[in-house]
């Protein structure tokens, strides 16, 4: 067993717990494998989207966001996330609150109806960056096993990591690293390829507004990277991992198309290297299937 | 109700803060942020046209454009533009205006339907449970959906800001009302 290196409180939104629970396993274990306990948040719902009911009714989103981070608050412990929109709602829902006394103010009105307060006292983390800068590149080194030395892999960032920069604080959203030092450091190349920085095509109701039509971006998205050699696409959100794995699925009935390129969430591309099985992480139990490069 | 541009500072700036939203006074048509858009590319979507018509007051024309509802609130645009307009955040709010005034499909409508059945916009059903076991969690995750208790402080919230009126939710059938009849609006 390795150090502490903390406990948080993992808020699991939906799409990671009620449809891809290999990225809630995925990210538990390898977590646990550097000390890193996890806390569940008991009465936890929807962060929510920060696309969807940020388009339908901002004054709605806020208080509903500040109820889930009032109770990891109430824990006393900081956030980690698995999704780019329980990401961008919580964090930037937090941003506003601490930026805005009378908007906490006037949520702090609502959440007193059931006795909650948000206070501001927690922190609200990406899983990949507890991976890249608690955990770090060198512990994270000494527990690979089996480096993926030949595996050529598609970043895919999503938007709500990066953007808007001012608020998350990666840097340029235009010259991202934190997946591409994360992908290296298994042993794996990470390749450059056309519009690596665009979006799935899913997120702010487009999916429901239209589902074929966000499916092409999909589309794009992925023949970009086929064309450049990639043997993988790895990515940090739950809601793009939907729309790029069970939208292969889509995509193939509607435009009768073949994909069948494989798509990991950043826990469960490292979990591989570390050795884990991917029963363990839960890539059987997905749309894509993992090729042998992946599973030697 | 003011002009559209007064609506979007008043809405917005509830939430964002006025200068943030005010930032839509400084666009200066350049076209940036459609050059940049990835939705242009595959629908109908002009970032430049919905600032420059939410600025010419064009609130039925705005508000009924399939195309509004076509933005991922990627922040592309609101990265690049060199006037410094919020134009995301600026989107997001005219379509909460658009939605106010009824102007919201039925399937955007019934993801409130199930956050508030769940607490959740993607509840878990019985398949899912099993996968979950599969891979050694407990079959259904210790959120809203799981405890009543929490879904009612959720629901407080959704009554609260008539989010639910905004939808036509009816509490007896925990539905849109008229679905029964396949649905309206």
């Amino acid at each position: 067993m390795s150090e502490s290196l903390g406990t948080y409180a993992y808020f699991l939104g939906c799409i990671t717990p009620n449809r891809y629970p290999g990225i809630e396993a995925a990210t538990k274990k390898v977590f646990k494998e550097f000390g890193i306990e996890t806390k569940e948040m008991v009465g936890a719902s929807c962060c929510p989207a920060p696309g969807v009911f940020g388009s339908f009714d901002l004054h709605t989103w806020l208080p509903v966001a500040a109820r889930n981070l009032a109770i990891a608050e109430e824990m006393e412990l900081e956030i980690y996330v698995t999704c780019n929109g329980c990401y961008g709602s919580l964090q930037e829902a937090d941003h506003l609150l601490k930026e805005h006394p009378k908007v906490k103010e006037r949520v702090n009105k609502v959440l007193a109806k059931f006795g909650r307060e948000y206070k501001g006292t927690t922190k609200v983390n990406h899983s990949i960056v507890i991976l890249h800068d608690v955990i770090g590149l060198d512990r994270l080194k000494e527990k690979i096993k089996k480096p993926l030395d030949d595996v050529n892999v598609a970043v895919h960032y999503g938007c709500h990591f990066l953007k808007p920069s001012e608020v998350r604080g990666h840097g340029s959203s235009e010259t991202p690293y934190i997946l591409e030092d994360l992908i290296r450091v298994t042993g794996a190349k990470d390749v450059d390829y056309k519009d690596k920085l665009m979006c799935c095509g899913a997120g702010g109701g487009n999916r429901t507004a239209d589902t074929l039509q966000s499916l092409e971006w999909t589309r794009q998205k992925l023949v970009n990277a086929i064309m450049a050699g990639c043997d993988c696409m790895v990515h940090p959100c739950a809601f793009c991992h939907l729309q790029l794995d069970r939208g292969q699925a889509e995509m193939n009935k509607a435009f009768g198309t073949n994909f069948n390129f494989p798509i990991l969430f950043a826990t469960q591309f490292i979990g591989l290297a570390m050795g884990m099985s991917q029963e363990e992480l839960g890539l059987d139990i997905q749309t894509t299937t993992m090729p042998e490069k992946l599973l030697k | 109700m003011g002009t559209l541009y007064e609506d979007i500072v008043d809405y917005g700036g509830e939430v964002f803060g006025r200068e943030h939203m005010e930032t839509l006074k400084a666009c200066v048509q350049c076209g940036k942020c459609t050059g940049g858009c990835p939705s242009g590319r595959n629908t109908a979507l002009r970032t430049r046209k919905l600032m420059q018509m939410a600025l010419l007051d064009l609130r039925e024309e705005i508000f009924n454009a399939p195309e509004l509802w076509f933005c991922t609130t990627c922040f592309t645009c609101y990265e690049r533009c060199p006037k410094g307009v919020k134009t995301t955040d600026i989107i997001r709010t005219i379509r909460n205006l658009a939605a106010k005034e009824g102007h919201m499909s039925v399937p955007h409508r019934m993801i409130g339907v199930y956050v508030l059945k769940t607490g959740h916009a993607v509840p878990i059903g019985p398949d899912q449970m099993k996968l979950r076991e599969k891979v050694g969690l407990d079959s259904q995750p210790p959120t809203t959906q799981k405890y009543p208790e929490y879904l009612k402080e959720v629901q407080e919230i959704f009554k609260t800001t008539g989010y639910d009126a905004m939808i036509d939710f009816d509490w007896e059938t925990m539905n849109l009302r008229g679905m029964e009849k396949g649905g309206k609006k």
